[in-house]
């Protein structure tokens, strides 16, 4: 599965994008946010706040609770700011 | 239509080209965000975004409002890159028979574009720089349409 990272998730982690393989049991968005922070200092760092962090499956908005099955990309962003 | 770019725009130039051969156009409402410098603390404003899903995002706010609204043409150009105080940052343009379609579409457009379309402002100056918190106020300004469109259902 292909992770995105943008504005400050991104410098958090420490990069743009990665291929990942996630393991079976991670059902929705908000599983997956609780395993990556479990993959090191830098991703605890960028998910503390988990709730403030907006998700997309597939480049359309999803809730926290949304089931990952099928996805190709998943991105984590703050909340936008553009206009 | 809508466009991401990092060049700038010529707003003239696009409501030409957006009524060009048409006589069936009777309002025109345009709206111009620009890089706003707060007492000297902005030198640059730097936007990302999420290029696939921009796009998307803003094709979809756009046809929401042709869904609301009595559209004739409708245009959003947003750009993305380093920005300076003065520099415009998004157009929308919104065409009708008459004008109310026009100013309530180009708003509607702005209040979504707003919450929605995957942007995100870095803002830096003489005392650093950083991220650009979200708008409580843009959030509220977003959700008072999907009340004005429960209220008409």
């Amino acid at each position: 599965m292909r992770l995105l990272y943008f504005a400050w998730v991104k410098e958090k982690v420490g990069r743009a994008s990665e291929d990942v393989a996630v393991p079976e049991h991670i059902a929705t968005v908000a599983e997956l946010i609780v395993w990556l922070k479990s993959r090191g200092p830098e991703f605890a760092n960028a998910f503390e706040k988990q709730d403030v962090i907006r998700a997309a499956i597939d480049q359309s908005h999803v809730r926290h609770d949304t089931r990952i099955g099928g996805a190709r990309e998943i991105a984590f962003f703050p909340p936008v700011t553009g206009g | 239509m809508i466009r991401v770019q990092q060049e700038d725009f010529d707003i003239g130039a696009e409501i030409a080209k957006l009524k060009a051969d048409r006589t069936d156009i009777g309002a025109i409402v345009t709206f111009t965000g620009t890089v706003r410098d707060q007492d000297g603390a902005v030198e640059e404003m730097t936007l990302e975004h999420y290029p696939g899903m921009t796009e998307r995002e803003l094709s979809r706010i756009e046809a929401e409002a042709y869904a609301r609204w009595p559209l004739q043409a409708s245009l959003i150009v947003h750009r993305y890159g380093a920005l300076k105080p003065g520099d415009n940052i998004v157009l929308v343009v919104t065409a009708s028979e008459h004008r109310d379609a026009a100013f309530d579409a180009a708003k509607f457009l702005m209040d979504y574009l707003k919450t929605s379309a995957p942007f995100w402002k870095r803002e830096s100056g003489p005392g650093g720089s950083h991220w650009v918190d979200a708008s409580q106020s843009d959030t509220h300004a977003a959700a008072r349409w999907r009340k004005t469109k429960h209220a008409a259902e």
